[in-house]
C-alpha cells in the first residue's frame, strides 16, 4: 500500500544501487514493506555471531560502524545509502561482525523475504550482490563475476570470507576520470587539472587510454622550455600508459607504483590498455587508504566538495588521535595537529556553505569559534559555540546584511552538526541573532557586559572572550579585541567579577581528600572533570591574562606559560598549572575516546592508582592558584 | 431531555470494540508501549465550525515505524474554507479518494485501539476529533495523550542564557533535530516528523533521568 512515507522511502532508495535498477512498481512495493528504525549513538544493530535477522539494513541518515572483535578493528563505516547485514542473510550464516550506530541513525530495515525475489528476477540486482560479496566492498560497479543467486544455499563466492587483512583489501579508486583528447593544448589541460584539483590527466582516444600527463610532465617538459606552451597533449604525454585491472589490492597497487616509479595507475576494464579506462588511482588515494597521516588528511579535507565527505575524514582524524595518545606523543603537539585538522574541517564547511549561498557576502565578516574551540582545547567532538562578526554597514542596510549572515550561519551550523559538532544547547551559535552582529553591535554588547558585570554577563564574557577567528577577516576581530582591552582597563571592577566567577567551580575533593562525584543524574558516581578541574584552571588563566592586557593567547596551557614569563615570582605555580591543564585534557580525551563522547565524566574505577595520584596532584595546584586569585583580586571584598 | 436520550442511543459496534480495549492491562515500559503518532489537517482552528480534512497516523513501538502500518485518510467535508487550500494543498476537487467523517472515525478508532496517542500541540487534534465524535453522539477519546510541544520544553537546559518560548512549532522542532520538512502540511507527513521528534525528545530526556510513561504524562 503506497502512502506518503513509503513514497519518501522509495525516493531515497532509488538514488542508490541496487535499488536504482528496480522498476518503480517493484520499488514501491518493497518500500511499503520497510520498517524505519531509529538507533541512538552506540546502540547495537547486530552482534558478531548473532543469528541473522529477518531483514537487512540501509542507512538513511547517520552512520553505522562495522567492527570485529569488540572494536579492535573497524572494518567499515556505512554512510547514507549503504547496505549492511545482507550477506549473512543470503548465505544463511551468522553475522561476522558487530554493527553499531556511530551516531544517531535512521535505518531502513528491509525484510529479506520481500527482497530475495527481486534479487532473483533482476539480473542487475543479483550481480550487484554477488559482486559486493565477492569483492567484500559495499558498492562495486563491476560486470564480470556473473553468477547466480538462484541456487539453494550459498555459492562458493559467498561462502569464503577471508579474515580481513588490511593490505589485501580492495582499493577504492577515483571513478571520475579527468581526461582529454590527444590534440588538446597544454594550457587547457593545466587549467582543467587545476580546476579539478588532480595531479594527472588521462589522454583518451575512443575511450581507450592512450597516454597520461602528470604534474611532473608539466614541470619537466614545459616549464623547463623543452616543449613550447603551444604543444599538444600528444607531444608531452607519457605513452603507453601502464594499466592495471580494477580489482587491485592495496598491496598490489603499492608494488605497481614502486616498480614503475610512477604516481598514477590507470585502471581499465580488463587490465590492458586495449579496454576502456574505468578509473585512476593516485599515490594520494593510496596514502589515504594506507594511513591517517596529518598531511594527507589535510589535503583530503581541502579537496572535499561535499560536507558529508568531511565526516568520513573526521573518523580518520579520531583514529589518528587515538594513535598519538597510545604512543604517548606530547599533548601540546597532539593538540596542535588535531586542532589544525579540526580547524581545516570547519573552514571547509564554511567555504562549502558560502558556495551554497546565491550571492557573495555583502561585506567583510569573520567566523569566530568560542569556548573550548576558541582556546584550541577541543580534541573531541563537542558542542559548537560560534559567532559571526561583520563589517559595519549604513543603518538602512543592517537588517539585510544581518539576514544574509544569519542564513549563512544556518548553513554552517547545519554543516558542522553533520560532521559531528552537536548544536549548542544554549543556542550560542552564529545562527542565533544574538550572536550574529556587526562590529559596533558587538562593541556595544561587550561594553555592556564589562560595565554591568552581573552573573549572566560574567558567564557570557567567559565564554565569548576566548573567541578565535576560524575564518574571514582578521581586521574586524582585531578591532573588537582592542575595544575589549580598552574597556576592561576602564572598568577594573570587571576583573573582580571575572575572578569571582573563576572561584565558583565546585571543589574536586572532599574533606578526606577523596574524589567528589556527582550525586545524581545520568552521571551519578562519575567524576565531572570539566566542572571540577578544568574550568577552574581555564577561568583563572583567562582573568589573569586579560588583566595583563593580553588577548592574543587563548590556549590555557600557553596562557600559563606566558604568565610564568611575565611574573617570574610565580613562575613555578604557573608552570605547574600549565602542566596540570595538559594532564587533565589528556585524561578527558582518553576517556572520551574510550566512550565515544566528550569525556567530561570519568568513571573513577577505570583509573589505576598512578592515574588517581596524578589527578589529585593537579587538584593541589588548582587550590594554590585559586588562593592567588583570591588575594590578587581581593575577591573576599566582594559581597556574597 | 433530548440530551439524555441521545446518550442512551446504541453506540455503534466499532465504539464498543474500541472502548473494550481499555479494560485490559496495558504495557508500561517505554519499549513495549504502542504509541500512535497522529496529525490532522483541518479547515481552520474553530472547534465548532471547522472540520477535519485528513488524518495521518502511524505506529511507533520501540523506536521502529512500520511503513505499511499507517493510517492516511481524506475526508469528504461539506463544510469547506477556501482560504485553507493554499496551506494544506488539499483541494476540494482533487482526485484523492474521500470517505465520510463517520467512516474515518471508525478507521481511526480501530487504528488507535488503546495506544498512547502522540501529537504536536495534541490538545488541538484531540479536541477536533472529539468534536467530530460528538456529532455522531459518541463519547470522547479515551487514550492517554502526549504532546511533543510540551515534552520538547522539558529537554531544554535551564540556563539564564537561553531564551525559552511559550510555544515551539513543529518547524522549529524539525530544524532543531535535523528532520526533513519535505512533507510538511500533509497529515501523515507531519505525523512522521512528529514521530521522529518524539523519539529524539525521549532519547534526550532519558539521558537526564529515568523516563516512565507516568512521568511523561505528568
Amino acid at each position: 500500500m503506497k502512502n506518503i512515507i513509503s513514497e519518501r522511502v522509495a525516493d531515497f532508495l532509488k538514488r542508490f544501487p541496487p535499488f536504482n535498477e528496480l522498476h518503480p512498481k517493484d520499488l514501491d512495493r518493497l518500500s511499503a514493506e520497510i520498517v524505519i528504525l531509529y538507533k541512538e549513538k552506540d546502540q547495537q544493530v547486530f552482534q558478531e555471531n548473532e543469528a541473522p535477522h529477518e531483514q537487512f539494513y540501509v542507512v538513511h541518515k547517520g552512520a553505522v560502524i562495522l567492527q570485529k572483535e569488540r572494536q579492535s578493528t573497524i572494518v567499515d563505516l556505512c554512510d547514507e545509502g549503504d547496505i549492511f547485514g545482507l550477506r549473512p542473510l543470503m548465505a544463511n550464516e551468522h553475522y561476522k561482525m558487530d554493527a553499531v550506530a556511530y551516531e544517531d541513525c535512521i535505518l531502513y530495515a528491509i525484510p529479506i523475504a520481500a527482497f530475495k525475489p527481486l534479487a532473483q528476477s533482476y539480473q542487475e540486482v543479483g550481480d550487484f550482490l554477488i559482486e559486493s560479496f565477492a569483492s567484500n566492498t559495499r558498492n562495486p560497479y563491476a560486470k564480470n563475476h556473473r553468477g547466480s543467486l538462484h541456487g539453494e544455499g550459498a555459492s562458493p563466492e559467498q561462502e569464503e570470507v577471508n579474515p580481513v587483512l588490511f593490505d589485501l583489501q580492495p582499493i577504492a579508486y577515483s571513478k571520475k576520470i579527468v581526461s582529454c583528447s590527444p590534440d588538446t593544448d597544454i594550457k587547457t589541460i593545466a587549467q582543467k587539472m587545476t580546476k579539478k584539483k588532480v595531479g594527472a590527466m588521462l589522454i583518451l582516444q575512443n575511450k581507450l587510454p592512450m597516454g597520461i600527463i602528470t604534474d611532473k610532465d608539466l614541470r619537466n617538459k614545459i616549464a623547463t622550455g623543452k616543449f613550447p606552451i603551444t604543444s599538444k597533449a600528444i607531444d608531452i604525454m607519457s605513452s603507453p600508459v601502464i594499466t592495471y585491472p580494477r580489482q587491485m589490492t592495496i598491496a598490489q597497487a603499492q608494488m605497481a607504483m614502486m616498480k614503475s616509479n610512477i604516481s598514477h595507475l590507470c585502471l581499465t576494464q580488463d587490465g590492458t590498455p586495449n579496454s576502456e579506462a574505468v578509473g585512476i588511482l593516485s599515490k594520494h588515494d593510496l596514502m589515504l587508504e594506507l594511513g591517517n597521516n596529518p598531511a594527507v588528511l589535510m589535503k583530503a579535507i581541502k579537496r572535499t566538495r561535499k560536507i558529508k565527505k568531511i565526516k568520513t575524514i573526521r573518523v580518520r582524524i579520531t583514529e589518528l588521535l587515538k594513535r598519538y595518545l597510545a604512543q604517548n606523543i606530547p599533548l601540546t603537539l597532539t593538540s596542535k595537529i588535531i586542532t589544525e585538522l579540526n580547524d581545516a574541517c570547519i573552514k571547509q564547511v564554511i567555504k562549502l556553505s558560502l558556495k551554497k549561498m546565491t550571492t557573495a557576502p555583502p561585506v567583510r565578516f569573520a567566523w569566530l569559534a568560542m569556548g573550548s574551540q576558541g582556546r584550541s582545547e577541543q580534541l573531541l567532538h563537542t558542542d559548537q559555540d560560534n559567532a559571526i562578526i561583520f563589517e559595519d554597514v549604513p543603518k538602512e542596510q543592517l537588517s539585510k546584511a544581518k539576514s544574509y549572515f544569519l542564513a549563512l550561519a544556518k548553513e554552517v551550523n547545519k554543516g558542522l552538526k553533520e560532521i559531528g559538532y552537536a548544536y549548542c544547547p544554549a543556542e550560542m551559535m552564529a545562527s542565533n541573532p544574538h550572536w550574529c552582529l556587526s562590529v559596533s553591535e558587538w562593541k556595544n554588547k561587550v561594553s555592556h557586559w564589562i560595565g554591568n558585570p552581573g552573573p549572566d554577563e560574567v558567564l557570557l564574557s567567559s565564554i565569548f572572550f576566548d573567541y578565535n577567528r576560524s575564518y574571514g577577516d582578521a581586521e574586524l576581530v582585531k578591532a573588537l579585541t582592542e575595544h575589549i582591552l580598552h574597556d576592561t582597563q576602564k572598568y577594573p571592577i570587571f576583573f573582580l567579577h571575572l575572578a569571582k566567577g573563576a572561584l565558583q567551580s565546585p571543589s574536586p575533593t572532599g574533606f578526606f581528600r577523596q574524589f567528589l562525584v556527582e550525586a545524581d543524574g545520568a552521571h551519578k558516581d562519575f567524576f565531572d572533570v570539566k566542572r571540577r578541574a578544568l574550568m577552574p584552571l581555564v577561568d583563572a588563566a583567562r582573568v589573569l591574562t586579560l588583566s595583563h592586557q593580553i588577548k592574543s593567547v587563548n590556549n590555557t596551557a600557553e596562557r600559563f606559560e606566558k604568565l610564568a614569563e611575565l611574573e617570574p615570582k610565580q613562575r613555578e605555580l604557573f608552570l605547574s598549572c600549565s602542566y596540570a591543564i595538559k594532564a587533565l585534557l589528556k585524561f578527558r580525551t582518553k576517556q572520551g575516546l574510550l566512550h565515544n563522547d566528550s569525556g567530561r565524566f570519568i568513571a573513577l574505577d577505570t583509573l589505576n592508582k598512578a592515574e588517581k595520584v596524578k589527578l589529585k596532584r593537579t587538584f593541589k595546584t588548582i587550590k594554590e592558584l585559586q588562593e592567588l586569585i583570591r588575594v590578587r583580586f581581593q575577591v573576599s571584598n566582594l559581597l556574597g | 431531555m433530548r440530551i439524555f436520550k441521545k446518550k442512551k442511543i446504541n453506540v455503534p459496534n466499532f465504539w464498543e470494540a474500541y472502548a473494550a480495549q481499555f479494560e485490559s492491562m496495558q504495557p508500561q515500559s517505554i519499549e513495549e508501549i504502542r504509541f500512535v503518532v497522529l496529525d490532522t489537517e483541518t479547515t481552520g482552528f474553530d472547534y465548532e465550525k471547522d472540520r477535519i480534512l485528513s488524518i495521518g497516523a502511524l505506529v511507533l513501538q520501540n523506536n521502529a515505524i512500520a511503513v505499511h502500518e499507517v493510517l492516511e485518510v481524506y475526508l469528504d467535508q461539506y463544510y469547506y474554507h477556501a482560504e485553507n487550500v493554499t496551506i494544506h494543498g488539499i483541494l476540494k476537487e482533487d482526485k484523492k479518494q474521500r470517505i465520510s467523517e463517520l467512516e474515518a472515525l471508525q478507521l481511526l478508532l480501530a487504528f488507535l485501539g488503546n495506544s498512547v496517542l502522540v501529537a504536536h500541540h495534541a490538545a488541538f487534534d484531540v479536541r477536533m476529533i472529539n468534536e467530530a465524535l460528538k456529532r455522531y453522539g459518541l463519547p470522547k477519546l479515551r487514550n492517554k495523550v502526549l504532546d511533543t510541544g510540551v515534552l520538547y520544553k522539558r529537554t531544554l537546559i535551564r540556563s539564564p542564557l537561553l531564551e525559552r518560548k511559550e510555544q515551539y512549532t513543529l518547524d522549529e522542532l524539525a530544524d532543531k533535530y535535523d528532520i526533513s520538512k519535505r512533507d510538511r502540511h500533509t497529515a501523515l507527513g507531519d505525523a512522521y516528523i512528529t514521530a521522529l521528534a518524539f523519539i529524539k525528545i525521549t532519547m534526550k530526556l532519558r539521558k537526564k533521568r529515568k523516563v516512565t510513561l507516568k512521568w511523561l504524562l505528568s
